[in-house]
């Protein structure tokens, strides 16, 4: 059996423990990326220069076409009722006054709907993406406050919102779960991510920690969040004959579609899930009850649905961010070697879902250290299931590490800095593994001659500007690097009136980090092409393959897909090609893509172009279609990206209100393939985290489970005057194991942030905050 | 009655709960303006009204009855887009876009309010006309929410385009 | 939104009339009605649009200002009389809301705006006693943050959200007010109610009262005065704590002191006890302060406002500094 058969039965999740034990002692050669990535040396052309979005024009002018934009006919418009009670049963319903109200097409709720499957929650099969194992509209159950209970349709949406305003519910209620003392008191399980348990244990850390001269030992406290991104969660729903097309906003589209099929006992192609734009997802563009229920009550009544949830109706529907509880504690030499590192703790969940927060992920590979204890556990909480949230587990987990460092670096007196770069690892502290790149210290350097490090007074509270008192901090950020398997490329090369045309198809996600735009310029470079040669679809269910916008691993899984695709290309040009070609005789691993035409690597004189293969098989069209390599690169390096951040703050003296003056991020994330729009995805990242660091906090009332601030005006995201200029700047160093040398950076971003600016804070005034947000009320 | 949308008459809703967003949108299938919290908490849904900026959820369309009503679509001049719309696509002031219909609207109406003289929060001196800086451009787009983080894009979007403007 | 007939008013008096059906409400910008009766918060059945009438910004003889209620909050902030005479009523306006709905909102409704406590906004969920009278409050034992320390009730502890309204109690405005009975005039100062047992009672207007017009009397030293908003984010937030205040100085001591604070109670907080421990005293820092805690000496903090009266006192104590020497922006 070859590594590659192997592999494929690992997709299928068979011998996982063999390949885990063989991968990594396999020659580089035989892993993906064990050769690099052609691209990697190349230096022209597009990859590395600043392109604008390529869907710009569309997207300022009004005209890119959200989910809740497309329209049928004869379409009907959809209301919720939400659950007010945490757990129990719907005792009755006073539906009268809603179903006699003016335009009310349908109302159901669990006794009127039709019999469903229940979603399969993420994570249970590769395609699964149910948001819990919850029947939905089933049964009267109760399972978190918020919950939809019933749904009115009405001719429009003024109509339903009215209706389903005079729906009436009484409850028979059950004993819930809705503190964290509580949730901690019923006990609390091993956290599970994927199948392994969240446990690390290097060594002996308590035993180390005991014993080490110098030392730190905190809890650090993170809240909810919600996502918040500007468009509401929304599909456009018909069915048509005995097909079900769904206009979704999702960054999940073929597995959400493989999904529903399942709830409504389809076949895959009988569902057919479109997104091409998607308002902002950061982890919550996915399947949620809204959808199912929108395509029920579109079957039921026998019209086509718009389901667009309120922003309350958002937080009562699609979960969020859980709160985590964290303990840090770090052992260490006086010369800073850190001898012991302990980060364990917990986060919540519900019974019903399958998503740890994963906050010690990020810390398996940050330090050496020769005693290392990490754990995750999950207590159990009735509440709407919690969901995965830009870099779930890194976000939260870097605020309670790198808030830590700091502490021990203050307790050493040395610079924070120089306490990070005396413990960077040489291979993976936990996992043994060689990094793949990692070049972290270059980063730190770059980055702190850029901000002016050497500014900062080690002794906090020294600096002041009237009422303000100014400070600055940093933090390293951490992510993973992730190719997922599933990925397919399809890509057809077209002649029409002797011009070649390049169609890529990617079942990929477009939430704005400039997925397209540079898809088309990696496609395009691989291609030999122009840019404006290639045209990349996307966001479609009819598109071959599964990818996921998460993981910040879409990039890596859309250019492993097109290198396999265009493997396929070359060889089936060859092919055409015949014997007439100057390339006749050669084997496709000794061709690639230049000028619009196939040549020789090593003699790239020896070519042919595109349009004469094709013209002289007398052919306008060669099409293929293939999948990406398993990643079994993740399993013979430890794959990560980094970033050294810098900030400054100002607090106001009177009144603890806290203002960042001055951000910078310096990135080590393999190459940058667009600079402009990484550069907004690296800042969008940051501030987020600005805003986890300093305002955002979900109020969950532990009375009832009832969030309370479910809206823009209570709950709060940075706006424009929060916001300095962030500088952002990257090592630019392939890795040379990944496609195109590059790391995805959707999620690296927020990490790290928060605790920039806490140990900001605290060189600013003295006074450490370690839960966060980090309101004036923790600084007055 | 009736409402003047880039230019074109258009009839009022019939029933009166029908917001100016909801007109635009459902009614008159411009989708272009956006809603995002429906509660004048995020600024999605801005429009120009005679020039103005305001927030067209909180609007209701039948109080709008002879006004001139200006949205994204109604910016760009004989398929040339607004100088800030290209200055949006040049300083990446986007990413998933759909914050943008309101922040560039939003930015236009700003443009008027300073060159007619309307100081804001942060303006030092009331006494004085505000100027163009980054701070004020920053106040007074603070009603336009991004979750994408855009900020910087749009800050540099608005300055190529009024700011050299204005000195120009 | 439960529905409503819409009728605009031509003038005052068709207003009033129109009014004073049952269930009826008189609709400005929009800005707060509009998202209430989304929310069902608000349920009426008539909306009379008044945003159109009494739009102009008059002086008057005493040497004051005459605002028409339909004034967008936005004309009345950037009116020269207003930036020049009474700073603090601009700086107000301007910490408020966005541009967008300054520009929608008048001056009328802002006084009329309601609560942000969540569990008033929350018709499904939640016990409110101002929504419901008599279902209790949930906030008093909840997310309280925002909410009131000084002059609330077991009823209710819900704060008023308005900046103006907090410089226009320090400027002793006077609202005018046309309604069944004719034309009266109320203090602003009294104006707004505390909740005592009858929170859903926001104001001392009678039903069908509508506000025409707010005066401002006419306050020398009003030139030397400023509004100071602090909240959880730059800009675009309710007030945690604000100040409105005026000083007039003589030499080092206060010759006279207007101070109203926002985000405290149920009302624009007129700080008169503090006024009259500062009148005729010395402008320092200690005495600030004094006349501060002496604002604050009956507060009753909630479980998450606790660092209100703290957070009040040292604004109060910085505004009237920079005040004192003239430099308050």
């Amino acid at each position: 059996m070859s590594i590659l058969d192997t592999a494929k039965e690992t997709a299928q999740g068979l011998m996982q423990g063999a390949l885990e034990k063989l991968v990594p002692l396999a020659p580089d050669s035989w892993i993906p990326g064990g050769v690099p990535d052609p691209l990697i040396a190349r230096k022209h052309g597009l990859i590395g220069s600043p392109v604008s979005r390529l869907d710009g024009a569309f997207k300022v002018q009004g005209q890119a076409p959200f989910a809740a934009e497309f329209r049928f006919d004869r379409m009907t418009y959809a209301a919720l009722a939400y659950a007010t009670v945490a757990r129990g049963r719907v005792a009755s319903i006073d539906s009268a006054a809603a179903e006699g109200a003016p335009g009310v097409v349908l109302v159901m709720t669990h006794r009127n709907a039709p019999r469903m499957n229940t979603p399969a929650v993420f994570g249970s099969s590769p395609s699964a993406v149910g948001p819990s194992d919850l029947p939905i509209f089933q049964d009267d159950r109760v399972h978190w406050n918020g919950q939809p209970i019933a749904c009115v349709l009405a001719e429009t949406q003024e109509q339903a919102d009215h209706a389903a305003s005079l729906l009436a519910f009484t409850y028979d209620e059950e004993p819930s779960t809705t503190t964290l003392e509580g949730a901690r008191a019923a006990g609390t399980e091993q956290g599970v991510m994927m199948g392994r348990p969240l446990l690390n244990k290097i060594g002996d850390a308590d035993a180390a920690l005991a014993a080490a001269p110098h030392s730190v030992d905190h809890l650090y406290r993170t809240p909810r969040h919600n996502h918040n991104a500007i468009e509401p969660h929304a599909a456009t729903i018909a069915w048509v004959d005995d097909q079900l097309h769904i206009h979704d906003a999702s960054q999940m589209v073929t597995q959400q579609a493989q999904t529903v099929a399942e709830v409504f006992d389809l076949k895959p192609d009988q569902v057919r899930l479109t997104s091409p734009y998607v308002g902002g997802g950061f982890g919550s563009k996915g399947l949620w009850d809204h959808q199912i229920i929108g395509a029920a009550a579109a079957k039921l009544c026998g019209r086509p649905v718009r389901i667009t949830l309120s922003r309350e109706g958002v937080y009562r529907v699609v979960g969020g961010r859980t709160l985590t509880e964290q303990r840090v504690a770090i052992g260490a030499q006086a010369d800073g070697a850190i001898d012991a590192l302990i980060h364990t703790g917990m986060a919540v969940m519900t019974p019903h879902n399958s998503m740890p927060e994963p906050f010690t992920l990020g810390t398996q590979s940050a330090y050496a250290s020769p005693n290392i204890t990490l754990q995750v556990k999950m207590a159990k909480m009735n509440m709407l299931a919690n969901t995965f949230m830009r870099a779930p587990g890194e976000a939260v987990g870097t605020f309670a590490l790198e808030s830590a460092i700091d502490e021990l670096a203050v307790e050493l007196g040395m610079d924070p800095i120089d306490l990070r770069l005396r413990n960077e690892p040489d291979r993976d502290p936990v996992s043994g593994l060689p990094f793949s790149s990692r070049n972290i210290a270059e980063a730190w350097r770059r980055g702190a001659e850029a901000f002016g490090w050497n500014e900062r007074s080690a002794t906090p509270g020294t600096r002041r500007d009237g009422e303000w008192q100014v400070g600055m901090g940093c933090a390293t950020g951490t992510y993973p690097y992730y190719r997922m398997p599933g990925a397919e490329a399809r890509i057809t090369l077209t002649l029409q009136d002797g011009a070649i045309h390049a169609k890529v198809e990617i079942a990929a996600a477009e939430m704005g980090m400039g997925t397209s735009t540079t898809t088309a310029i990696v496609a395009a470079e691989r291609l030999g092409l122009p840019i404006e040669q290639v045209e990349v679809a996307y966001g479609d269910s009819a598109i071959p393959g599964a990818i996921m916008a998460g993981g910040s691993q879409q990039t890596a899984a859309i250019g492993g897909a097109v290198i396999a695709a265009h493997n396929a290309l070359v060889a089936e040009l060859l092919k055409l090609a015949g014997n007439d070609s100057p390339l006749a005789g050669l084997s496709p691993d000794e061709v690639g893509s230049e000028g619009a035409a196939l040549c020789k690597l090593d003699d790239p004189g020896r070519r042919e172009s595109y349009a004469s293969i094709l013209g002289r098989a007398q052919r306008d069209q060669v099409s293929v279609t293939q999948a990406g390599s398993p990643p079994l690169e993740l399993m013979h390096w430890s794959m990560h990206s980094h970033s050294a951040l810098f900030c400054e703050v100002r607090v106001n003296a009177v009144t603890g209100e806290t203002r960042v003056g001055r951000f910078l991020g310096a990135f080590d994330c393999g190459r940058i393939l667009n600079p402009k729009t990484a550069r907004s995805q690296f800042r969008g990242g940051i501030i987020m985290g600005l805003g986890m660091a300093l305002m955002e906090e979900t109020q969950f009332d532990e009375r009832n489970g009832r969030i309370m601030n479910p809206s823009l005006a209570e709950y709060h995201v940075p706006v424009h005057l929060d916001v300095p200029e962030i500088d952002v700047i990257w090592t630019d160093i392939p890795d040379p194991h990944t496609p195109m040398g590059a790391h995805g950076i959707g999620e690296i971003g927020i990490t790290g942030v928060a605790a920039a600016v806490a140990n900001a804070v605290y060189n600013a005034t003295g006074r450490r905050v370690r839960d966060l947000p980090i309101t004036l009320d923790k600084l007055i | 009655m009736s409402l003047i949308v880039n230019g074109t008459s258009v009839a009022p809703p019939d029933d009166p709960r029908v917001s100016l967003l909801d007109h635009l949108r459902e009614g008159l299938h411009l989708t272009g303006t956006k809603k995002g919290c429906n509660q004048g908490a995020c600024g999605a849904c801005t429009v120009l009204v005679d020039g103005e900026r305001i927030l067209s959820c909180l609007a209701l369309a039948v109080q709008y009855d002879g006004r001139h009503i200006t949205t994204v679509e109604g910016l760009a001049q004989d398929d040339a887009l607004h100088p800030l719309q290209a200055a949006f696509i040049e300083h990446d002031g986007f990413q998933c876009g759909y914050c943008t219909p309101g922040q560039i609207c939003s930015a236009i109406g700003m443009a008027a309010e300073v060159e007619r003289g309307v100081p804001s929060h942060v303006t030092a001196d009331l006494r004085a006309d505000a100027a163009l800086t980054r701070e004020e451009i920053q106040e007074r787009m603070s009603g336009n929410l991004c979750r994408c983080g855009a900020h910087n894009g749009i800050v540099a979007a608005i300055q190529a385009t009024f700011v050299v403007e204005a000195q120009a | 939104m439960t529905p409503f007939t819409y009728s605009r008013a031509g003038e005052t008096a068709e207003a009033v009339r129109m009014g004073g059906a049952a269930a009826s409400a008189y609709l400005g910008g929009g800005t707060n009605l509009v998202d209430l009766m989304r929310e069902t918060v608000a349920r009426p059945e008539r909306l009379v649009d008044v945003s159109g009438l009494s739009t102009s910004i008059t002086d008057t003889d005493a040497g004051g200002l005459l605002i028409g209620a339909g004034v967008r909050n936005t004309t009345l902030a950037e009116h020269r009389a207003v930036r020049e005479r009474f700073p603090l009523l601009s700086r107000a306006i301007l910490a408020g809301a966005s541009a967008q709905i300054r520009n929608m909102a008048t001056v009328g409704g802002n006084l009329m705006q309601r609560t942000r406590c969540t569990y008033f906004y929350d018709a499904d969920g939640s016990r409110c006693n101002k929504r419901v009278p008599g279902s209790g409050c949930d906030a008093r034992d909840g997310f309280n943050r925002i909410h009131a320390v000084l002059g609330a009730s077991d009823a209710c502890v819900a704060t008023h959200p308005s900046d103006m309204c907090v410089a226009l109690a320090a400027l002793d405005a006077v609202v005018h007010v046309e309604g069944s009975a004719g034309v009266r005039t109320l203090p602003l100062r009294e104006f707004h109610r505390l909740p005592g047992d009858r929170p859903d009672v926001d104001t001392v207007l009678a039903p069908g009262d509508l506000i025409v017009a707010v005066e401002v009397p006419p306050l020398g030293f009003a030139t030397n005065s400023t509004y100071r908003k602090v909240r959880d984010r730059a800009s675009y937030a309710f007030a945690l704590v604000s100040v409105a205040a005026a000083l007039d100085m003589d030499g080092d001591r206060v010759r006279d002191v207007r101070i109203a604070l926002g985000g405290v109670a149920h009302k624009p907080w007129r700080a008169a006890r503090a006024e009259d421990a500062l009148r005729g005293g010395p402008a320092t820092e200690q005495a600030f302060r004094a006349a501060a805690l002496m604002e604050f000496a009956d507060a009753q903090p909630l479980r998450d406002n606790a660092f209100k009266p703290e957070l009040a006192t040292r604004t109060l104590v910085s505004v009237l500094g920079a005040l004192a020497k003239g430099d308050a922006a």
